[in-house]
């Protein structure tokens, strides 16, 4: 089973030189300690800036520059900060191209549920709805199973749906999936020491297995 | 040119009436009308609507509005740091309405841009687009979202003029040039105010033509949500 690290480390290896890139609150945010170094990528905050650098040093701490997590960051060289029309224009438009975020579920078909537990938890979609409604490109990062150890891979979602049909690739501590447009989850790579059984006997969506899976490599 | 100063932040709200509808700026505790949120609270007032994409934490920003009981319903994206809002919005007391941040972004645009409707892919599919007009446009769902416009916006920026032109600093524009635009009165409070002719026109965010009060705000406390620092 992969730590959170291993799974920002894995996703890491899908960023693609020229990118412009969103990532989410959480996992996906770790991504950006991963991606080596030679290649040229931007780093889309959505309340207004592009060109995300390193957290501060306790010297660089500017109250009027956060990340959406609320997190205080710097500026890369070549920065561009902006309001947050311009920001979702950039997202709804088709601009970024790669979007990362977390997810409390999945479904075989795509679609993502990661806004709201009824009765529960009220927090809001945030920039999740229209991210994942728009970017051509959508990875989630999340655990394989809930904390009760429920799937979170499934058939169709039970909690209200952030967007239909715009997954593209998952990575969960156990696996990296593709889902499949024709419906199912089709299994690429397993976690080193995982097997093909467990994580079937782990999803609860319909898996695809195809020949030998390979072992993650980082 | 034309002179928005006044006085303060109690002058600049003092004709809020109860059942008023808002827009505050901000992002988090970033680029919130902070002076104007202080002068509210001396107010006995009641029964607002507040846009803003955020609803403060339990002892700041809008969370003090919430404290006091002077809100009737929020609309917001995200309220997740709130306990306090939390609480009110599950017994009731508080009526929400959640918004996709980049539909909020772009109602309040359309608001002050005179855009009455228009059709984004955010939310088609979940409950967002109950009740909505959808229409396929290219082989691609849409729904219908309406523009949002103000009684009064309450807006935050860096530097500004006395024509009321508005300058920001790094990611606490967010929403405030919008709502600006979106507001029947707009307020803003500045860091620094100059005397028109002083700020290079190449570089003001806001037209001072979307601003009606503007003043010199003070002891600004910009509270850090989640201070992160490198290791």
């Amino acid at each position: 089973m992969l730590k959170k690290q291993q799974i920002a480390q894995r996703i890491a290896k899908e960023v693609k030189n020229g990118q412009y890139i969103n990532l989410g609150i959480g996992i996906p945010t770790l991504v950006a300690n991963y991606i080596p170094e030679d290649l040229e990528i931007v780093l889309q905050s959505e309340n207004g800036l592009l060109g995300i650098g390193p957290f501060p040093t306790e010297e660089q701490i500017d109250p009027d520059l956060i990340n959406a997590g609320k997190q205080t960051i710097t500026m890369v060289k070549g920065s561009v900060l902006f309001n947050s029309a311009e920001s979702f224009a950039m997202i709804r438009g088709g601009h970024v191209h790669l979007t990362i975020l977390g997810a409390m579920e999945v479904s075989e078909n795509g679609d993502i549920a990661n806004w709201k537990i009824p009765g529960k938890m009220v927090k809001g979609m945030g920039g999740a709805m229209d991210l994942v409604a728009s970017a051509e490109n959508i990875i989630v990062a999340m655990q394989h199973c809930s904390k009760s150890g429920e799937s979170k891979l499934l058939k169709s979602c039970s909690l209200p749906i952030t967007g239909i049909r715009c997954v593209k690739k998952i990575v969960t501590d156990l696996a990296v999936l593709e889902v499949d447009p024709e419906g199912g989850f089709i299994l690429k790579e397993r976690a080193p020491g995982v097997s093909v059984e467990e994580i079937k006997s782990k999803t609860e969506g319909k898996l695809i297995v195809k020949g030998e899976i390979p072992e993650m490599e980082f | 040119m034309i002179n928005k100063t006044v006085k303060d932040a109690n002058e600049a709200v003092q004709d809020i009436p109860s059942g008023a509808f808002l827009m505050m700026g901000g992002f988090g505790l970033s680029g919130i009308p902070e002076n104007c949120i202080s002068a509210l609270l001396q107010r006995d007032i009641k029964d607002l609507t507040i846009v803003s994409n955020n609803a403060g934490v339990d002892d700041f920003g809008i969370g003090l509005l919430l404290q006091k009981r002077m809100v009737k319903k929020m609309i917001s994206s995200y309220v997740g740091e709130n306990a306090e809002f939390e609480r009110q919005l599950l017994s009731g007391e508080l009526e929400v309405d959640l918004i996709p941040q980049g539909t909020l972004a772009e109602r309040v645009r359309a608001g002050g841009a005179g855009i009455p409707a228009f059709f984004t892919p955010a939310g088609v599919g979940t409950e967002v687009a109950e009740g909505k007009e959808i229409r396929e446009f290219d082989g691609k769902l849409y729904l219908m979202e309406r523009w949002l416009r103000s009684d009064f916006s309450l807006v935050k920026a860096w530097k500004g003029d006395t024509a009321g032109n508005l300058i920001f600093k790094g990611t606490a524009r967010n929403f405030n040039p919008m709502m600006a635009a979106a507001g029947k009165i707009t307020i803003a409070e500045v860091e620094e105010l100059v005397p028109a002719g002083e700020l290079d026109p190449n570089q003001i965010h806001t037209p001072g033509i979307y601003v009606q009060r503007i003043f010199e705000g003070k002891n600004y406390e910009k509270r850090i949500e989640q201070r992160t620092v490198r290791s």
